[in-house]
């Protein structure tokens, strides 16, 4: 009764969406810091003021962002900055395909929203949102919410930054982004109630130390797939252990 | 104009990652093992960006040491979030832990 009763209060669009908004509050304070060093990063690495705006409202994708700042103070070409953002980004792509699944039926104007939305954080809280057993059809709602204030605060924060980060002495050696290791931290911790997502953690984490210093972050996509794969050979041999035993 | 083509190239690039595959969705089969597979892309993906931004501050050197203060906040944050399962206390801490490490290396 009670679980008929929870996923009724969640059914509506709006309070989806404002379920959706709570949820990501933790990840938007972790992205504050974030957003504002890019601001205060920005000029001196050569974006214009309308350049580091636009940068935040049609990428929006903190990581990448940040990856191109190194490269563009180092006078990197750019058909090589595009290449590493689409190295740097092709997580998503695993993401999207988790996604799959959950948004097939949706109109294709819902499909562009969810995929130009899609980052880190939003993910991270609908996935949770899509799991949860109950048969809400509004889930996308949830998304929306989440997704909406990530995309604001994001905009709000390079903004902040632009204007004010001039303020900050040595902005640089502060080490802000050490707020993304962080909430990294908090997002993956929950994942490691099993022994095939312990494994994929560690080996995932040495992999990608050891392959740090390759090119174009392609130890990125190293590091996860070996990752992935180490997780789901554990799920193998437990599997067959428990039809031996 | 080349800022334009900067932004530009790197816009479209991102948007076709992240849209390619669920404008499509209405079209597209996935099998169990795949399914069984994208379960270990989010924990793998978090500790591939996080693992080496703690461990390697410096962007080539491995760190394993008191003096590293990104390790000392990740520990903080690992720790406060085993302990209380929450998500903002874990962020708030772990970067108050590794504001205020630094500041006490500085000083010495």
């Amino acid at each position: 009764m009670t679980r008929l009763f929870r996923s009724q209060t969640f059914s509506t669009p709006l309070s989806e969406l404002l379920a959706g908004s709570r949820a990501v509050v933790p990840l938007v304070v972790g992205a504050i810091p974030l957003g504002i060093i890019f601001g205060t990063l920005a000029p001196s690495s050569g974006l214009s003021f309308a350049g580091t705006l636009a940068m935040s409202a049609f990428v929006f994708a903190g990581s990448a962002q940040f990856i191109v700042l190194g490269l563009l103070a180092t006078k990197t070409a750019l058909p090589l900055i595009v290449l590493t953002t689409f190295v740097v980004n092709l997580r998503h792509l695993l993401y999207a395909i988790s996604l799959v699944p959950h948004v097939r039926h949706l109109p294709q104007r819902w499909k562009i929203l969810i995929g130009f939305w899609l980052t880190d954080e939003s993910f991270a809280v609908a996935s949770v949102r899509y799991n949860q057993k109950d048969s809400s059809p509004n889930k996308h709602w949830y998304y929306f919410g989440a997704a909406l204030l990530m995309y604001g605060n994001w905009q709000l924060c390079t903004l902040v930054g632009l204007s004010f980060g001039q303020l900050l002495p040595n902005a640089a050696s502060w080490r802000l982004d050490f707020a993304m290791s962080v909430t990294f931290i908090g997002m993956i911790i929950p994942y490691l109630i099993t022994q095939p997502m312990v494994v994929t953690v560690i080996v995932a984490g040495i992999v990608a130390v050891w392959t740090h210093t390759l090119a174009h972050q392609l130890g990125l996509l190293v590091a996860v797939l070996a990752g992935i794969l180490a997780g789901v050979g554990t799920e193998r041999i437990q599997s067959k252990r428990w039809r031996n035993e | 104009m080349s800022e334009l083509f900067l932004i530009g190239g790197m816009a479209l690039v991102t948007f076709l990652i992240r849209y390619g595959l669920i404008g499509m969705s209405g079209r597209l089969k996935l099998s169990p093992s795949v399914i069984q597979m994208l379960c270990y892309v989010p924990p793998a993906v978090l500790t591939a960006l996080a693992a080496p931004a703690i461990l390697m501050p410096s962007g080539d050197q491995l760190m394993l040491s008191y003096t590293n203060a990104h390790l000392v906040g990740a520990v903080t944050a690992i720790l406060v979030s085993c302990w209380t399962k929450n998500l903002l206390l874990t962020i708030v801490l772990g970067m108050l832990t590794f504001l205020g490490w630094q500041w006490l290396l500085q000083l010495i």
